[in-house]
């Protein structure tokens, strides 16, 4: 399979890899995806006090355009408020990385960690307010 | 261009050896003849040439050269060995026994006949990727007309008992195909000893030319087979279509080399094989597919566990190798074989198959082991499946949303 050269930049130079302290209150955390079907992307997210995301993270396990995708969104999602995030598109991401109809499903992957990350923020921050 | 990787793909196709090439190269200027043609000496020097390559094909498998049919391929072979016995012995029953881990090429045609109101048994190996004798011995029904086992399995290099399963269905006279193409010059093949009544052979597996095979149906005791190519009545009427002398004559060369310089050949493959397989398992979490005795030293399986396959394939650009077979590394389906051996989907995801031959040299060898070891950590870095294992986590026991 040919890929296309942004997702054999993201792949060879994964921008953001790693994690983020998961028990911080500011730090939102999505894990989409399942080994068995060959991918499972972690995505984590720091809010700041303004509402804006200051930093993102992600480890993923698939092949090289779940790793393009979710290296790709870590890069837009920074600056970007939690609204912003949330409105990612999958067809944005398979757009930016000229993603083959077989590899659709990574970046669909990709808007999924996303909004995980931010349901789990929003859970905590609504948590937080409560308490 | 880019510098070509090292090929270590052997079990997909070999390249073919110097030496076969320059053997068929006259038949395509020169020796162009129709061996079928009987009135001039162009035909007269063809049929010569593809009777001799008829006796190399033959003599690497101790059989009589008039029990040898020339075909395109395995694939062609084993169609007309299991669509052509079964119908032809329909009468004595219609049931088939087959094995879930053999190549499509079996598979595709056991199903087809399923189809013309066949029944057909696929025998799950166990976890080694080895026939268990007794079960196949249970799946024998009195309608069982036809039995097809690989020999060497093409994934993982495992090799059946082809002996023990012949013996069992010449005793209840079931005829026994066998798919030999990942077998010859590999392993030793005697069918005056054997109890084995189809063979199906290819070429480009053993340093000939794509393109070309050929099908050993016995003489004695002598088995009827349905011609599936039907036309001008070439290969006493079980294959009609105009012979390939420049093919045919590769093919004989190719084997004439495989009988003389296999033994010597399996060692050095042996010694490279060893290396291999303790370089790769030095890899913390990987797991050999297939039993490690009982197989050809020519084919490594591993899996890595925690890292992707595809990813990995991306990854060691520096060698070319497959995920799974060839044939189904197109698609996003773990390997087929390896969850008949009840290998969990991560691990048959993640599964490379190293094959290596004749022009394999133990730098090679190091080269890739370095080369996986590398990425293998790069990303392992990324995965955070590995993570989870490195905090001790259980993957089995998360939740997954399966998609």
């Amino acid at each position: 399979m040919a890929y296309s050269d942004k997702v054999l930049d993201h792949y060879e130079n994964p921008r953001n890899v790693g994690s983020l302290d998961k028990n911080d209150p500011n730090v939102g955390t999505g894990m989409v995806g399942a080994p068995a079907c060959g991918d499972v992307m972690k995505l984590m997210i720091k809010v700041n006090d303004a509402g804006l995301i200051e930093d993102a993270k992600f480890k993923t396990y698939g092949c090289g355009s779940a790793i393009a995708s979710s290296s790709l969104v870590t890069e837009w999602l920074k600056g970007k408020t939690i609204d912003e995030a949330y409105a990612i598109k999958n067809s944005a991401i398979a757009e930016e990385l000229a993603l083959p109809p077989v590899k659709i499903h990574c970046s669909v992957l990709a808007e999924d960690a996303i909004k995980a990350a931010v349901a789990d923020i929003k859970a905590k921050q609504a948590g937080k307010e409560a308490a | 261009m880019e510098r070509m990787p090292i090929y270590l793909d052997y079990s997909a196709t070999t390249p073919v050896d110097p030496r076969v090439a320059e053997k068929m190269i006259p038949y395509l200027t020169e020796q162009y003849g129709n061996p079928a043609s009987r009135s001039h000496p162009y035909g007269w020097t063809a049929e010569k040439a593809v009777e001799n390559a008829r006796e190399e094909v033959a003599k690497l498998v101790n059989a009589d050269p008039r029990e040898i049919v020339w075909t395109s391929g395995a694939t062609e072979s084993n169609n007309l060995a299991i669509k052509g016995a079964a119908n032809f012995y329909s009468e004595k029953g219609k049931h088939i026994i087959t094995v879930a881990t053999e190549h499509k090429a079996v598979i595709d045609p056991v199903r087809d006949l399923e189809r013309l109101g066949f029944s057909a048994t696929f025998l799950e190996p166990e976890a080694n990727g080895l026939v268990d004798i007794e079960k196949f011995k249970a799946a024998i029904r009195p309608d069982t007309v036809l039995a097809s086992v690989m020999f060497v399995n093409n994934e993982i290099g495992v090799i059946q008992d082809i002996e023990a399963i012949g013996h069992l269905c010449r005793e209840h006279g079931v005829i026994f195909h066998v798919d030999a193409a990942q077998a010859t010059g590999k392993v030793d093949i005697d069918l005056e000893k054997l109890p084995v009544d189809l063979m199906s052979f290819s070429a480009h597996k053993t340093y000939g030319p794509k393109g070309i095979g050929a099908l050993y149906v016995r003489r004695k005791p002598r088995i009827r087979i349905e011609a599936q190519m039907h036309g001008g009545g070439h290969e006493r009427g079980m294959r009609s279509g105009t012979l390939a002398p420049h093919q045919i004559v590769g093919m004989g060369e190719a084997f004439r080399i495989a009988r003389e310089e296999m033994h010597a050949e399996n060692e050095r493959v042996r010694m490279l094989n060893h290396r291999l397989l303790a370089g790769l398992t030095s890899i913390e979490e990987s797991y050999v597919n297939g039993d490690l005795d009982h197989r050809v030293p020519h084919n490594l399986n591993i899996s890595f566990n925690y890292v992707e396959g595809e990813s990995l394939i991306m990854a060691i650009k520096g060698i070319a190798v497959s995920s799974g077979s060839a044939c189904t590394s197109a698609s996003l389906e773990p390997s087929y074989v390896l969850r008949a051996l009840g290998r969990s989907d991560e691990l048959a995801h993640s599964s490379i198959r190293f094959s290596i031959g004749r022009f394999t040299t133990e730098a090679d060898v190091d080269y890739t082991i370095q080369l996986l070891k590398d990425k293998i950590d790069k990303l392992r870095e990324l995965s955070p499946l590995w993570e989870m294992f490195q905090d001790g986590v259980d993957i089995s026991k998360v939740e997954w949303a399966e998609h």
